[in-house]
């Protein structure tokens, strides 16, 4: 299974790197969502640096959508799918393959929006620790549960509307957990932090159960 | 066609061949009856609330329906995992039917929930843990219902439609885990919905509240089922007249 998992999130990443869509369209796309977050929210009154913890959770999921989508819109074209079914690969691990490359494109993507905010909006960084461990369950989080949703979606005609609506309502919890973590962390009491990455944690658990069972039934018909 | 029709007790059993029947009329009339108690308790007999008013008399109706509405979710989840496992018709219709008549439930109960809120707390929405929560339940409701609207086969339809059902119950339990976690650590406690002690008729009209509402739920809930078996057959019976006719083309040619 793991085996499987690797071969999978490996001909992922190397598709992304190969067609530099994430790099081309997502990082700018994210970029941008910074960008528009300062129009919306006056810069000089310091409302940037107070919803900091928010607004950058916000940009990762919904650049994370982007790549997520793009996770199985790669396998839609010429029968793909087809192919990965008969392929002999255990469903289990063409799921895990897939969280794990989404989850790398996704920190990369949340180390360069970090980089971003600290820059643009004038966050000072504090409680390295409790950011860490926030963005990995975070990421794993995200990145189980928009695999399982994302192959739910995939091959429908109206899978982009579809992502979108079943997914964000279920990530709502990682958007509070993740963001009261950074602002505990942020404002220097990083104990009230540290509940939540439990949660988040228990989330991305029951995602992976549900993703290794439920990936099977799912890739069998369409 | 049997066989694709089989239910949870095997080929025979082949489902209903209407929208009604005498039992659920009678259910039906059973149902009215206990709406027209409720009426007679929840609006004339049961006294206004000291706070609230009259107000408070939205409750025999709004806290029934709220808990209902998980009931609906939770049948959902059930009917799914049972369509997953043993892949019986029957009980996907069942997680169907339950799942629309919760959206409608958990709708009722966040408009009557914020018709209450008004007079009680001069605005219709705070962002309290359980009026998150069941906002919350509503989306992830309609992300069901969307998948069950999706234009595919039915096999493809019911399977993905059962995974994301089987999910309802764990993602209300972290949504209300987290939401509760977000009112109570940075803000001030949440607000009490009901109040003070519930006592002597609010208590016995709170009850029939219960009662006529549950009525009405499974009412519904058996209704939806029959109206969405037929359709189910409907659908199948469309393809083979379909296949028949251009068979009968064929043989006049």
């Amino acid at each position: 299974m793991l085996h499987d998992a690797w071969l999978i999130a490996r001909k992922d990443l190397k598709l992304e790197i190969r067609s530099r869509v994430a790099l081309n369209q997502v990082v700018p796309f994210a970029l941008l969502v910074l960008v528009l977050f300062a129009f919306a929210l006056d810069p000089d009154r310091g409302l940037l640096e107070k919803a900091t913890p928010g607004l950058y959770w916000i940009a990762v999921l919904f650049s994370g959508l982007l790549a997520m989508q793009r996770s199985f819109a790669v396998e839609a074209a010429d029968g793909v799918t087809d192919a990965l079914r008969l392929s002999g690969l255990v469903p289990a691990g063409i799921y895990l393959g897939k969280t794990l490359s989404v989850a790398v494109q996704l920190l990369v993507l949340e180390m360069l929006l970090g980089v971003g905010v600290a820059v643009l909006y004038g966050t000072s960084i504090t409680g390295w620790l409790l950011l860490l461990a926030t963005i990995v369950v975070a990421t794993a989080a995200i990145s189980t549960a928009g695999t399982l949703f994302g192959v739910v979606a995939a091959g429908l005609r109206v899978r982009e509307t579809l992502l979108p609506l079943l997914l964000l309502p279920v990530l709502a919890p990682v958007l509070i957990g993740a963001t009261r973590a950074f602002e505990a962390a942020l404002s220097g009491t990083p104990s009230e932090g540290w509940p939540w990455v439990g949660l988040m944690s228990v989330f991305a658990a029951v995602y992976v159960v549900a993703g290794i069972f439920g990936f099977g039934p799912l890739m069998e018909e369409s | 066609m049997t066989t694709e029709t089989a239910g949870p007790f095997g080929a025979s059993d082949s489902g209903p061949t209407s929208t009604g029947s005498r039992t659920t009329m009678i259910l039906g009339i059973v149902t009215l009856v206990a709406l027209g108690v409720l009426v007679l308790f929840g609006l004339i007999l049961s006294p206004a609330d000291e706070n609230q008013g009259d107000a408070v008399r939205i409750m025999y109706v709004h806290v029934p329906s709220a808990t209902l509405s998980y009931v609906g979710c939770f049948l959902t989840a059930i009917g799914s995992a049972v369509f997953l496992w043993r892949k019986s018709r029957w009980w996907d219709l069942v997680a169907y039917a339950s799942a629309e008549v919760a959206a409608l439930f958990t709708a009722f109960t966040l408009v009557t929930g914020m018709l209450w809120g008004r007079p009680t707390w001069g605005v219709f929405w705070v962002w309290d843990a359980r009026l998150t929560s069941e906002a919350m339940l509503m989306l992830l409701l309609l992300g069901y219902l969307a998948v069950r609207g999706i234009a595919a086969d039915y096999g493809v339809r019911a399977k993905r439609a059962a995974i994301v059902g089987l999910l309802l119950v764990p993602n209300v339990f972290i949504v209300r885990q987290s939401v509760q976690w977000w009112r109570t650590l940075h803000q001030t406690p949440t607000l009490s919905l009901s109040g003070a002690e519930i006592q002597g008729l609010m208590l016995f009209s709170l009850f029939t509240g219960f009662i006529a509402i549950t009525l009405s739920f499974i009412w519904m809930v058996i209704h939806r089922f029959r109206v969405a078996w037929l359709e189910e057959q409907v659908d199948a019976e469309g393809l083979d007249t379909a296949i028949a006719e251009r068979r009968a083309e064929g043989v006049v040619l």
